[in-house]
């Protein structure tokens, strides 16, 4: 079996070390610090972190200002709460005024669990990456991760970065390079293109694998970049395959399914299946059955390769 | 034209009317009186060439943010991002034109500009903008945030040690939010005695009295409940609200806050306590009118 590693785990790490590297980082958190791991940081520079305690709206807007006073804050919490508690201020303080405020979510999307239906963020993707100038990345597994909180430190502007509460299968070695706003292809192919991001990249791989068994050669791309979303590599995939199949841990509605579908309508239309959560809220559970019982499987990613390729025509 | 990029440098370079210091630092002798009535005829031509605005809340601010601007904050018109400045802080930005006429006043821009407030491709947004006026700290607008940005400016400037003083200006009605309170309790937690905030208490709210509309109750004890060093001042009396902010400067361990009893509409009989002029600009027949009255 793969190693697993939480990316909020990497995280936290990361955080220590870039730290160390820049004295310009500062952290805020919102009572969740043991849980989105900037506890790290803390310890290691409490002058330059701050509790705001159960209050999203405040800790937004002092990141702002501490934003707009040359420092580079990272807010974090859970991916309910922001946007979800916080959407006006990400929009006005944060969006609006293009403020270089890093906000790294955790514990998102159904893996959440047992927390159940109010915990389990599956809509902040649409609501971010409705907000012009945002930078809007999923990372895939924590060597992703590590390299993510690393490029979005490096970039000028507003960013958001999604985590998820579980370990996560290990996809890449230390040789892969992040970049913002490329999409990276796990496997090569021609019958169709599966385009994941974050928790179901695993999947989409084993989909993958599967289908292969079935002479279906299928590519797989790791969207990690919703916003400003690789483009390029959409119409490549609609033009060279033409099929796609997206899959993420997120509402069907305007998320990576949405935005994918949005270039290859506008650029090469071909059959496409989302598999995404479908109009639903979640409840409580545990991860592996709460991806089972909304649909987002290795299973169904290949019965909607197979029903997109079938759509072809 | 309206900056699409992060504002930087200045697009235009201008030359105060009014004597600097060789460093650039802002510095007037003009007696402030005056200035005071000057801004209240530049805030109302603007909003009445505009069509639209909102004159109330902006002339019940004119004496507190003109003694910022002259007398206490340290600020260079010629440089609007250098980084010693004193912050100040606009939360009540639907009362932009206070701020673009004083800016204006100090150099930020050419006073003409102000012709063009709410105009398409402005520089004079309808609320204030950070990445479109110089010397504009904060985008606003959406009420209630203001206090958390200027929270954040002062752990800054704690932080690095540095002599900059952050002020922020609060209307009583966006004391209505709860993220005021969120700001409001997070201040004496990181014992921020560089931040000072002012209400601009002036009673009205959009649709009628602030007593009717959510009363504040005790509001000066709630902020003194909260953590805060409290001082209440007649917010149009230049000489009170000068000494208050320099009391406030000088209380150390935590933020102080300024309620200034305002009048919404200052300056304008017919504006004055009335809650029509909150957001509608005069006809031409009561500019006039009021441009005698501020004669």
């Amino acid at each position: 079996m793969a190693e697993e590693i939480a990316p909020r785990d990497v995280y936290g790490q990361t955080l220590v070390e870039l730290g160390r590297e820049n004295p310009a980082i500062v952290v805020l958190d919102a009572d969740l610090k043991p849980s989105t791991m900037t506890y790290h940081f803390e310890k290691e520079f409490p002058e330059r972190f701050f509790e705001v305690g159960i209050a999203e709206q405040n800790m937004i807007g002092i990141a702002c200002g501490l934003a707009a006073s040359g420092k580079i804050p990272f807010a974090s919490t859970f991916a309910v709460f922001a946007p979800g508690r916080c959407f006006d201020q990400i929009r006005v303080s944060v969006a609006q005024a293009r403020l270089n405020v890093k906000i790294v979510v955790t514990h998102a999307g159904l893996t959440v669990g047992e927390d159940g239906a109010s915990h389990q963020a599956l809509e902040d993707l649409s609501l971010v990456c409705s907000l012009p100038g945002f930078t809007v990345i999923v990372p895939a597994d924590g060597v992703e991760t590590a390299q993510v909180i690393r490029a979005v430190t490096a970039h000028d502007g507003p960013c958001y970065v999604r985590l998820c509460r579980p370990k996560l299968p290990v996809i890449y070695n230390d040789s892969y390079k992040f970049q913002i706003g490329k999409a990276d292809e796990l496997r090569p192919g021609t019958d169709v293109s599966i385009i994941a991001c974050g928790v179901m990249v695993s999947p989409a791989l084993e989909a993958a694998k599967q289908l292969a068994g079935e002479n279906i050669n299928c590519r797989v791309l790791n969207m990690s970049t919703l916003k400003p979303v690789d483009e390029a590599a959409v119409i490549k995939a609609a033009r060279e395959t033409g099929a796609i199949v997206t899959a993420e841990e997120h509402q069907e509605h305007g998320g990576l399914g949405s935005i994918v579908a949005r270039i290859v309508v506008k650029n090469h239309p071909v059959p496409m299946e989302l598999v995404a959560v479908k109009d639903v809220f979640g409840q409580s559970g545990k991860p592996a059955e709460l991806l089972e019982k909304y649909g987002l499987t290795s299973k169904e990613i290949v019965a909607a390769a197979r029903e997109a390729i079938k759509r072809k025509g | 034209m309206y900056n699409t990029g992060t504002m930087t440098n200045p697009p235009y370079h201008y030359q105060h009317p009014a004597p600097g210091t060789p460093s650039g630092v802002f510095k007037s002798d003009e007696d402030l009186a005056t200035v005071c009535k000057r801004l209240r005829r530049d805030i109302i031509t603007m909003i009445a060439r505009a069509g639209s605005g909102h004159p109330g809340g902006s002339l019940s601010a004119v004496e507190i943010v003109a003694t910022l601007y002259w007398k206490i904050l340290r600020h260079k018109p010629i440089d609007p991002l250098w980084p010693g400045r004193d912050r100040f802080i606009m939360s009540k930005g639907h009362a932009a034109p206070v701020l673009y006429a004083v800016l204006a006043e100090c150099g930020y821009f050419p006073r003409e500009e102000l012709g063009t407030l709410r105009r398409l491709g402005s520089h004079l947004q309808g609320h204030a903008d950070r990445n479109a006026t110089h010397g504009v700290e904060m985008s606003s607008g959406s009420l209630g945030q203001g206090l958390s940005f200027a929270v954040g400016c002062a752990l800054a400037s704690q932080l690095d040690k540095a002599s900059w003083r952050v002020y922020a200006l609060l209307s009583d009605g966006e004391c209505d939010e709860g993220q005021t309170w969120e700001a409001a309790m997070s201040a004496p937690k990181f014992r921020l005695d560089n931040l000072t905030a002012i209400v601009d208490n002036n009673g009205l709210q959009l649709s009628g009295f602030t007593k009717d509309i959510m009363p504040l109750g005790l509001f000066p004890q709630k902020w003194w409940a909260f953590g805060w060093e409290v001082l209440e001042v007649d917010g149009h009396d230049l000489d009170q609200v000068f000494a208050a902010i320099n009391t406030a400067r000088q209380i150390k361990g935590k933020p102080a806050v300024i309620i200034a009893r305002t009048v919404k509409g200052k300056g304008v009989s017919f504006m004055e306590n009335n809650v029509d002029f909150h957001g509608k600009a005069p006809s031409a027949e009561q500019l006039e009118k009021a441009l005698k009255e501020l004669a």
